[in-house]
C-alpha cells in the first residue's frame, strides 16, 4: 500500500500497477502476454504520435477532424474508433478460445484471473466500444443524408458524445497498461464487484468506462431523435423515410429510455464502492437483485439498439441489390416499432433462474417469444424483396444473405432460451454464449460490415476492393460457424461459460474446432484491413465521383461522393418514397437547382475533445483515488461547459457562389461520366452513374 | 445419374447431426436425463425444436430458391421492380409466426408451471438438503440427519429431494444437468430446487455463475444410491468424528478449492437459517465479522 505524499499525488498507483513491472518481476507466460498487450497499446500510441508529428498532420487533424462538428466526420471517427476496439476484442476472443482448447486437464496459457479480465474486457468492449460506436457512426453518417438534412439537430452535442465515448475507450486501453481490469464480466454483477470481494481498481475501471460511454450514448439518442423529428427535408413524411431512418428513430428512442437505468446502476455501484453505501451488498439491506433488474432494464433494449440499425442496413442493401422496391415497407415499419416497444417488457428473461414464481417467469417467457413475431415478419419481408427482383451478389449482399440464414438459427436458440424450463438447464452455459453471438455477429456485425461496404464509396469517393471483400466474407462466415456451433453442443453438454480450465476430456474436440473458428474470424478481420489498404492504393480506378455506384434509391446517392460539407447544394423537395430512384426514372436526378443560397453551418468547436479529455482524466483519477486529478478534471468539465455558453459566434456562412461553383463542377463530372449497366458495377467502368439515370 | 446427395456430402451431413448427439451421450448433459425433471426438459427441447421448424424451414428452403431463381444472370425470371405488397402474403407473413408463437406460448405456460423448480415433486419420504454456496465449493447440509458434506451430494434414488439454497459469499448457481436445475443462490435469501433421480449413478454438478479464480474448479459429484444405502450412509456419517463446529466452518468458508469431498457429523440445528439470517438482520451482527461466526452460536 502507498502512503503520504505519494498517495496524495498518485493515489493507489505503485510500481506493481504496471503490467511491465509485473512481467519483469515474474516473467511467466501469463504476465508476458499481459505485458505484450500493454506494449501494443504503448507502442501503438507512440507510433501514431510519431507518424502524425513527422507528417506534420496535428493541425490538420485537429482542425479538420477532432474539432469538426460535421456529422459525416464524426461518423467516420466513431467507426475508426470501433475498428481499433474491434481489433483488440477479437484478439482477446482468440486468446480465450486458445485458452479453453489448451487448458483441458492442465494449466492453460493464461492464469484464471487473467482469463477473467479477458472475458470482461472482451464483452465490455464489444458492446460499448465496438458495437455502439459502429452503429452510432453509421447512423451519424447516413441518416442526415437520407432525410435531406445538412447536419444533426445538435452538432456540438454530437461531438461531445463522440469524445465521451473516446474517453471511455481510452480508459479501457489504459487498464491494459496500468492496473487490472474487472473480472466481473460485461454485466458487472454485484456482490462480486463490491468492495468486499473485489477491492482493486478493476471494477472501478469498468464502472467509469461504461458510465462515460452510456452518458454519451444517451445524448446521441436525444440528438438523433430530434434530428429525425425536426430536420427532415420538405415533403419527407415519416412514411417516406428509408427504413434505415426508421430503425435509427427506434434506436434513438431506445437509447433515451434504456441508457439511464445503466447509468443509475453503475452510479449506485460506485456509491457502494466509494462511499460505503449498501445498494447491492450482501449485508445491511443491500440487494443484488435490484442491480440485475436495473442492468437488464437497460440490457435488453440494448440488444435491440444493437440489432435494429443492422436491420435498417439490410433493408437498404437488399432492396438496392435486388433492383426492386422494399417489400412490405409499412409492415417492416410496424414490426420495427413493435420490437422497440416489446424490448422493454422482457428484461426478466435474463434471470429466470433467480427464483421468481412460475407466473412471472411464464409471463416474461411469452413476452419474449412475442418479439419473435415481428422479427420473423422482417425475415420474410426481406426474402420477398428479393422475390421477383434481380439479385446481385456483391459483398454487402453476401453479408445480408449470410445474416438471414445465421440469424434464423440464432432466433431458434433464442426461442428455446425463452422457455423457462429449458433456460434452467442451459442458462449460464456456452449454449447461451453461442446464442447471443449467433444473434449479434450476424445481427449486428455483418450488418455494420455490409453498411460499411455499401456506403464507403459515398463517404470516400471510391469503391472497396471486391475480391478482398469476398475473402473477408468467407472468413467471417466460416469462422463464425466453426467458432460458435460447437459452443451450442458444449452448452448442451453442460459446460458453463467463463471457464478458465476444463476437466472433461470429452469437451476437447469441440473446443479445438471452436479455436480454429476463432482464428478464421481473426483472418476475416485482417482481410477487412487488407481490403481497405488495397482499395486505398487503387482508389483511382475504383473512383465513383458521381456518387451512385449501386443504382441505389435514397437521397444520399443523389449527391457527390464524397459529399460536400453542407450535404445538399439545394435541399430537395420530397414527393415519394425512394426519391432519388424516382428522380432517375423521370430523368431529373441531376438537374441543377434554379438558384443557390448562402448556407449556414456550425463552426468547429474544441468543446468536444476538451470534455473527452477532462472526462477521461476525471474517471482515471476516480479509479486510482487521485483525488486532486478527479476534482480538477470535474471543475474543468463544468468550466468548459460554462465558457461555451458565452460563445456567440458559432455559425459560419458558406457563400452561394462557392456552393454553386462546387455543385457545377460536380455536375460537369456527371455529364462527363458514362452510365453503366449493373453487370459492370464492380469494374473500373463504374464512375457512380447508373445506366439511363442522367437521361 | 443417381439421385440424391453424393456419398461424401451424406456422411458429412450425418456427422453434423449425429456428432452433437453422441457427444451429449458421453457427457453430463440433460440429454442423458437421470431424473424426471431433466427428462421433461429434454422432451421439451425436441417439442420446441419441432414447432420452430414451421417457421424456420420456409426460410431455409425459400431463400436459396429465391436467390437462384431471381439472380441477376437469369433473364428468364419474372422481374417486377415495383411489386411491393400483397395482402395474401401479408396474412401469411404475420399469421404463421403468430400461430406458432401462440402454440409455443401455451406449451411455455404449462411447462413453466409444471417444471417450476419450487414445486415439490410427488413421492414419499422426501429428503431435505440445504445447500450453501461458498467460494469455491458447495456445502450440503442434511438437517434431518444432522450431517453435512462438501462437494458431494448423496441422494436416494426414487425419493424426491428438496434443496434450499443460500450463499455465504457472492451469487452462485447450482446445476446438475442430468437431474435438472438450475437456480441461483444469494446471500440473505433462500431459493429452492426440487429434483429426483430415477436411477443410481454419479452425476456431475456445478456452479455456473462466475465467482472468481477458482470458479472452473467448483464442481461436485452427485451420488444417487438406493434408498436403503442412503439411510445407511447417513447413519454412518452421523457416527463420524468430524463435527462441523464454528472453527471448521470459518475455515471452510474461506476462499479455497477442495480437492476431495468431506463429510461432517454433528451439524448444529438451524445452521442454514443462521447463515442466511446473518445478512438479513443487520442489528444482530457486526458489519464485517468473518463469515459463519454466528452459525455456531
Amino acid at each position: 500500500m502507498v502512503h503520504g505524499a505519494w498517495f496524495w499525488l498518485l493515489g493507489r498507483i505503485d510500481l506493481d500497477s504496471f503490467a511491465f513491472v509485473r512481467a519483469w518481476r515474474e516473467p511467466s507466460l501469463d504476465r508476458l502476454i499481459a505485458a505484450g498487450a500493454a506494449a501494443m497499446v504503448v507502442l501503438g500510441a507512440i507510433a501514431a504520435f510519431a507518424i502524425i508529428t513527422r507528417m506534420r498532420k496535428w493541425r490538420y487533424l485537429w482542425e479538420n477532424w477532432f474539432t469538426s462538428l460535421d456529422h459525416k466526420k464524426i461518423g467516420i471517427l466513431y467507426i475508426a474508433l470501433s475498428g481499433v476496439m474491434l481489433t483488440r476484442a477479437v484478439i482477446e476472443a482468440v486468446l480465450m478460445r486458445m485458452q479453453q482448447a489448451v487448458a483441458v486437464n492442465q494449466p492453460g496459457i493464461v492464469k484464471p484471473e487473467h482469463f477473467g479480465e479477458l472475458f470482461s474486457t472482451h464483452g465490455s468492449i464489444m458492446i460499448f466500444f465496438m458495437a455502439m460506436p459502429f452503429l452510432i457512426g453509421l447512423i451519424n453518417y447516413v441518416m442526415p443524408l437520407q432525410i435531406g438534412a445538412r447536419d444533426v439537430a445538435f452538432p456540438l452535442l454530437n461531438s461531445v458524445s463522440l469524445w465521451m465515448t473516446v474517453g471511455g475507450a481510452v480508459l479501457m486501453m489504459a487498464s491494459l497498461v496500468i492496473g487490472k481490469f474487472s473480472t466481473g464480466g460485461w454485466s458487472g454483477y454485484p456482490p462480486y464487484t463490491e468492495m468486499a470481494f473485489n477491492s482493486g481498481v478493476g471494477p472501478d475501471y469498468w464502472i467509469w468506462a461504461v458510465t462515460l460511454s452510456s452518458l454519451g450514448t444517451m445524448m446521441t439518442g436525444i440528438n438523433f431523435a430530434v434530428t429525425i423529428y425536426k430536420s427532415r427535408a420538405p415533403g419527407m413524411h415519416l412514411f417516406r423515410m428509408p427504413l434505415f431512418c426508421w430503425t435509427s428513430l427506434c434506436v434513438s428512442i431506445l437509447m433515451i429510455f434504456a441508457m439511464p437505468p445503466l447509468t443509475v446502476a453503475t452510479a449506485l455501484l460506485a456509491l457502494d464502492r466509494y462511499l460505503d453505501f449498501h445498494f447491492f451488498t450482501n449485508d445491511l439491506g443491500g440487494n443484488m437483485m435490484n442491480y440485475a433488474n436495473l442492468f437488464w432494464l437497460f440490457g435488453h433494449p440494448e440488444v435491440y439498439i444493437l440489432i435494429l440499425p443492422a436491420f435498417g442496413v439490410y433493408s437498404e442493401v437488399i432492396s438496392t441489390f435486388s433492383s426492386k422496391r422494399l417489400y412490405g415497407y409499412r409492415s417492416l415499419v410496424y414490426a420495427t416499432m413493435a420490437i422497440a416497444v416489446l424490448s422493454f417488457t422482457v428484461w426478466l428473461h435474463h434471470f429466470f433462474t433467480m427464483g421468481q414464481n412460475a407466473d412471472i417467469n411464464a409471463f416474461f417467457g411469452v413476452a419474449t417469444m412475442t418479439i419473435g413475431i415481428p422479427t420473423g415478419v422482417k425475415v420474410y419481408d426481406w426474402i420477398l424483396t428479393m422475390y421477383r427482383g434481380r439479385v446481385r451478389f456483391t459483398v454487402p449482399m453476401l453479408f445480408s444473405i449470410a445474416f438471414i440464414v445465421t440469424f434464423v438459427i440464432g432466433g431458434m436458440s433464442g426461442i428455446m432460451l425463452a422457455v423457462p424450463p429449458l433456460d434452467y438447464v442451459v442458462h449460464n452455459t456456452l449454449f447461451l454464449v453461442a446464442h447471443f453471438h449467433n444473434m449479434l455477429i450476424p445481427g449486428l456485425l455483418y450488418g455494420m460490415i455490409a453498411g460499411y461496404q455499401f456506403w464507403f464509396p459515398k463517404a470516400f469517393g471510391f469503391r472497396l476492393d471486391e475480391r478482398w471483400g469476398r475473402i473477408a466474407f468467407g472468413c467471417w462466415v466460416s469462422g463464425f460457424y466453426l467458432a460458435f456451433m460447437p459452443l451450442y453442443v458444449l452448452g448442451a453438454m453442460g459446460m458453463p461459460r467463463r471457464m478458465a480450465g476444463v476437466f472433461q476430456s470429452e469437451y476437447l474436440p469441440w473446443l479445438l474446432v471452436a479455436a480454429v473458428g476463432g482464428f478464421l474470424v481473426l483472418a476475416g478481420l485482417v482481410a477487412l484491413f487488407v481490403q481497405l489498404w488495397v482499395s486505398i492504393r487503387r482508389r483511382e480506378e475504383a473512383s465513383v465521383p458521381v456518387g451512385d455506384p449501386w443504382d441505389a434509391r435514397s437521397l444520399e446517392w443523389g449527391i457527390a461522393a464524397p459529399p460536400p460539407e453542407y450535404n445538399f447544394a439545394h435541399i430537395p423537395d420530397i414527393e415519394t418514397r425512394d426519391p432519388f430512384y424516382a428522380a432517375k426514372e423521370h430523368g431529373t436526378a441531376y438537374d441543377p437547382p434554379r438558384h443557390y443560397d448562402d448556407i449556414e453551418m456550425p463552426k468547429n468547436s474544441k468543446v468536444g475533445p476538451l470534455l473527452g479529455i477532462a472526462g477521461a482524466a476525471c474517471a482515471f483519477g476516480l479509479v486510482w483515488y487521485i483525488w486532486w486529478l478527479a476534482a480538477a478534471a470535474f471543475v474543468a468539465i463544468w468550466g468548459v461547459v460554462i465558457a461555451r455558453s458565452f460563445v456567440r459566434d458559432i455559425y459560419k456562412t458558406i457563400p452561394a457562389a462557392e456552393v454553386a461553383r462546387e455543385h457545377q463542377r460536380w455536375l460537369s463530372q456527371v455529364a462527363a461520366a458514362r452510365g453503366i449497366p449493373r453487370e459492370l458495377e464492380t469494374t473500373p467502368a463504374n464512375q457512380g452513374l447508373a445506366e439511363g439515370a442522367a437521361a | 445419374m443417381r439421385a440424391g446427395l453424393p456419398a461424401g456430402c451424406r456422411s458429412l451431413l450425418l456427422l453434423l447431426l449425429a456428432a452433437p448427439l453422441s457427444a451429449c451421450a458421453h457427457s453430463p448433459s440433460f440429454f442423458q436425463a437421470a431424473g424426471p425433471v431433466a427428462a421433461e426438459q429434454r422432451d421439451l427441447f425436441w417439442i420446441v425444436t419441432a414447432l420452430l421448424m414451421l417457421v424456420v424451414l420456409p426460410v431455409f428452403i425459400g431463400l436459396p430458391y429465391v436467390l437462384w431463381r431471381f439472380r441477376q444472370g437469369n433473364r428468364q425470371s419474372d422481374y417486377r421492380p415495383t411489386w411491393d405488397f400483397s395482402w395474401k402474403l401479408e396474412w401469411l407473413v404475420w399469421g404463421v409466426p403468430v400461430v406458432v408463437v401462440a402454440i409455443l406460448g401455451v406449451v411455455l405456460w404449462t411447462t413453466t408451471h409444471r417444471l417450476d423448480p419450487y414445486k415439490r415433486l410427488p413421492g414419499k419420504s422426501e429428503v431435505r438438503v440445504q445447500a450453501v454456496a461458498l467460494d469455491w465449493k458447495w456445502l450440503f447440509i442434511y438437517p434431518d440427519q444432522h450431517i453435512a458434506t462438501v462437494n458431494r451430494l448423496v441422494i436416494p434414488v426414487g425419493r424426491p429431494v428438496h434443496i434450499d439454497l443460500t450463499s455465504d459469499t457472492v451469487m452462485q448457481s447450482l446445476m446438475i444437468p442430468q437431474l435438472g436445475g438450475q437456480i441461483y443462490a444469494m446471500a440473505g435469501m433462500r431459493t429452492q430446487l426440487n429434483l429426483k433421480a430415477d436411477r443410481p449413478g454419479s452425476y456431475f454438478g456445478e456452479n455456473t455463475q462466475y465467482n472468481g479464480k477458482g470458479f472452473h474448479k467448483q464442481n461436485f459429484e452427485t451420488l444417487a444410491v438406493p434408498s436403503a444405502a442412503f439411510d445407511a450412509w447417513a447413519a454412518q456419517t452421523a457416527q463420524g468424528d468430524r463435527p462441523l463446529d464454528r472453527a471448521t466452518y470459518a475455515r471452510l468458508s474461506q476462499e479455497s478449492v477442495i480437492a476431495r469431498p468431506i463429510s461432517f457429523s454433528a451439524v448444529p440445528a438451524g445452521m442454514f437459517d443462521r447463515i442466511m439470517r446473518k445478512y438479513m438482520y443487520p442489528e444482530h451482527k457486526p458489519v464485517s465479522g468473518p463469515a459463519g461466526d454466528e452459525a455456531m452460536q
